[in-house]
């Protein structure tokens, strides 16, 4: 069975919520949505308080080319636009809105009938991506619509879909292969279409059996989509470590997949797509995993954007009162939340609730020099090095080093017998390193 | 609800930890300890645990009072290095040399580098390298085995196969008049020879070390690479004049190339990160090895060509980086 060569781990998969089918989550009664959910520029406003929406509303504009449009994901009126709390643990700037009944746009086919022609051209659907605001579901949040812009000169030769879902605990792209599985293949077929290749390969963990099966019976009707089984180990979703386990090419240091003629999207991504170009529909809602050892009732809901955390921990039975910690996306690449009222966000995949017990770190003891953590690097850096010249603020070393490959997978961390905050440091280290780029290509 | 609480990325760690390292290795050290308590006994036994009693103590003594900081000895690193400093020298070593043995492993070899982890060279074979310059007369004078002996005086000791050897082969005689003064290989292999305490059995240090590669304690790449180096060089010499040199399988199991090869350069604190590094280190242990042993004013050289080894491991790192991803492109 195919996977990537260098490196890697394989923490307990714990997939609780694998068997919980999509549940619809009721409608908050506030919703708050941030307007930076994306990579690159916040979007800007077209609302104000006061004003009525609808769902499906435009209610922010993506601000240049790498940025996204956001939508109202309820109906009701704008409360206020102000700086909330995200899961970052910053305040952002976010349109409040008080939500009342569920009035949708007109125009958006909220229907289940599963619509298969497109006659949509590669640009009108990459403008279709772009004024619905997708963007990359599996965590990154990049802009959808620019990656289904081939630049010029380069070729794209593959769409690969990532249904890897690699982080432990998560299953919402789980489950959205199995419920949705034809809508997400036309979305395949449309991105396809887009970028202008005749191949697209989705790749699944082993883990998955039964997405595998269901999709290698589905993808018959579906020319050129072929599925793929890969070999449980983390991080096998990185774009350059599946790229790696499905055609063998490695995407050098500092570039972009396209420089080996494929291009990566998310099984949830090509889901919204078609949502988007099929049924003429935004992204305001979204599959999340709710999931931990402790809680009642591990779930997958639709979730509204918006939609306050608390209110899918209440929904999944509540917060357990042994609870130590709770994480916005998976537990090797989440982020630790500090308030259950940040909303979800686009790239929100899972909510992951940690027991006390399991909430703090190992111990730091002295570095063993065990080389663990250089055997599982994907990337095949020295990650115990990295993190001491980071310390040292040995900056350019680090970038001699190659820092700035890390692609924060966090398996050093993960496996090092002596708790060094590896990951903690390289980070540190990689935002100095870059500004230190910056500055130099300034001058 | 109690306080959340907020780190970095990744949430989740893998339950290995620095003491179940140590633990790990002690354990693999357990056949080995057992074939020198039956063929060394009593002796063996006292050793040991003096050996093993000192570094700790020694340890604790320096963390607690010296360096005032948290005290580690049970972490299992200085049991590891005082087993290992019994495991190299004469069984019938008197015990006040074998705890200024110990002291000077771990105060010496360990603590002024700053603990666990920061030593360059292997703290045991310091120790050992300590004794054998201070006493060279009680270091080199081998009990010879006996089953089950409870003796602790009056024993009887004679040198090394290696010693032999080399004292043989310089009086003028040939292999083939040494091969009957010297223990055949099934004796070698099971550990009926003079030497010390823990290098003599190859089979129950073959099993520890499987036992290690197993738990993922060490790799493959510096035992094999040492070894396979020793048995190549040496038998290349035994091809150009089998009447003056032994076959290479003679130099494999005696003296402390075993031991070396699996415990004492496989140490992760001293030895090189990457795998290329460590294929490249064992093979200049083996070099160094073979070269002492036959070149040498000493019979055995695996000690010495280790802490040379040792010292070059800072320069490896540096030279040697791992295989780099999208570094080497091949693409189609
Ligand atoms: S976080 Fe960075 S340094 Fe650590 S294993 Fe992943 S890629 Fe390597
Ligand atoms: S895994 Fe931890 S202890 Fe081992 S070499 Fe890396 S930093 Fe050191």
């Amino acid at each position: 069975m195919k996977t990537f060569k260098l490196g890697g781990v394989h923490p307990p998969e714990n997939k609780l919520s694998e068997k919980a089918p999509i549940e619809v989550l009721p409608l908050p009664s506030v919703v708050s949505i941030p307007l930076s959910q994306h990579l690159g520029a916040p979007a800007s406003p077209v609302v104000a308080k006061g004003d009525k929406v609808k769902a499906g509303q435009l209610i922010a504009k993506g601000a240049g080319f790498i940025s996204a449009n956001i939508h109202s994901s309820a109906s009701g009126t704008v409360a206020k636009i102000d700086d909330m709390p995200d899961s970052s643990g910053y305040r952002k700037k976010s349109i409040v809105i008080n939500v009342e009944g569920d009035e949708w746009e007109e125009g958006i086919d909220l229907g289940s009938e599963l619509i298969r022609e497109c006659s949509l051209n590669p640009q009108e659907i990459t403008a279709k991506v772009n004024e619905k605001g997708i963007v990359g579901m599996g965590g990154a949040t990049f802009p959808s619509h620019v990656k289904l812009m081939v630049p010029p000169g380069k070729k794209a030769e593959v769409l690969i879909i990532n249904g890897v879902e690699c982080e432990p605990y998560l299953t919402s792209d789980h489950r959205l292969m199995l419920e949705k599985a034809d809508e997400m293949l036309v979305g395949i077929t449309i991105q396809m279409k887009a970028l202008g290749v005749s191949k697209a390969i989705i790749g699944i963990e082993n883990n998955k059996p039964d997405a595998i099966a269901h999709l290698k019976n589905k993808v018959k009707d579906y020319p050129g989509i072929s599925v793929e089984a890969l070999k449980v180990k983390y991080p096998q979703g990185g774009e350059k470590q599946l790229i790696k386990a499905l055609i063998n090419r490695e995407v050098p240091s500092g570039k972009l997949p396209i420089e080996v003629g494929a291009v990566v999207h998310n099984v949830g991504t090509a889901f919204a797509v078609y949502e988007a170009v099929q049924k003429n529909k935004p992204l305001v809602e979204r599959v999340v995993t709710v999931t931990g050892k402790n809680l009642k009732k591990p779930s997958n809901f639709l979730a509204r954007i918006g939609t306050p955390v608390s209110a899918l921990i209440e929904a999944a039975g509540g917060l357990p009162t042994d609870t130590g910690k709770v994480v916005n996306g998976g537990p090797m690449m989440g982020k630790a939340i500090t308030s259950l009222e940040v909303p979800v966000t686009k790239g929100t995949s899972g909510i992951l609730i940690f027991p006390e017990r399991e909430a703090a770190r190992k111990p730091v003891q002295n570095c063993i020099r065990c080389a663990r953590c250089l055997n599982v690097c994907p990337m095949g850096l020295e990650p115990y090095l990295l993190s001491v010249l980071a310390d040292r603020k040995r900056l350019e070393d680090c970038e001699a080093e190659r820092i700035m490959d890390c692609i924060e997978c966090g398996s050093c961390l993960y496996i090092c017998p002596s708790g060094r905050p590896l990951l903690d440091q390289i980070r540190v280290g990689k935002a100095e390193v870059g500004n230190m780029i910056r500055k130099r290509s300034q001058h | 609800m109690s306080l959340l609480t907020v780190s970095g990325s990744p949430h989740v760690h893998d339950s290995q930890s620095v003491s179940k390292i140590m633990y790990g290795v002690v354990y693999s050290l357990i056949p080995a300890m057992l074939v020198s308590f039956y063929f060394f006994g009593l002796a063996a036994i006292l050793l040991t645990l003096t050996a093993v009693i000192s570094c700790m103590a020694v340890e604790y003594v320096i963390q607690k009072y010296l360096m005032k900081g948290p005290v580690t000895v049970f972490d299992g690193s200085a049991i590891i290095t005082g087993i290992l400093l019994a495991f190299n020298v004469p069984a019938n070593l008197p015990l006040w040399m074998v705890v200024i043995g110990s002291a000077v492993a771990i105060g010496m070899g360990k603590m002024t580098f700053g603990g666990l982890g920061k030593n360059p060279f292997n703290p045991a074979l310091v120790g050992r390298v300590f004794l054998m310059i201070s006493f060279p007369v009680h270091m080199t004078n081998y009990p010879k085995p006996t089953a089950f002996s409870t003796q602790l005086t009056d024993i009887v000791t004679g040198p090394t196969p290696l010693a032999i050897m080399k004292e043989s082969l310089q009086k003028g005689e040939s292999v083939a008049e040494i091969i009957p003064q010297i223990p055949q290989y099934a004796q070698l292999f099971l550990g009926h020879m003079g030497g010390s305490m823990g290098e003599i059995s190859a089979i129950a240090i073959l099993l520890g070390g499987l036992f290690m590669a197993y738990k993922k304690l060490i790799t493959w790449h510096i035992p094999v690479a040492y070894l396979g180096t020793v048995l190549a060089f040496t038998g290349i010499f035994w091809l150009i004049d089998p009447g003056y040199h032994f076959n290479p399988l003679y130099h494999l199991l005696s003296g402390g190339l075993m031991l070396g090869a699996v415990y004492m350069a496989t140490d992760m604190v001293t030895s090189p990160m990457s795998p290329l590094g460590m294929l490249i280190f064992g093979i200049g242990c083996g070099v160094l090895t073979v070269v002492i042993r036959m070149f040498g004013a000493y019979p055995e050289g695996v000690a010495f060509s280790i802490l040379i080894m040792n010292a070059f491991v800072p320069l490896i790192n540096r030279g040697i980086k791992p295989k780099r991803f999208g570094e080497e492109v091949k693409n189609g």
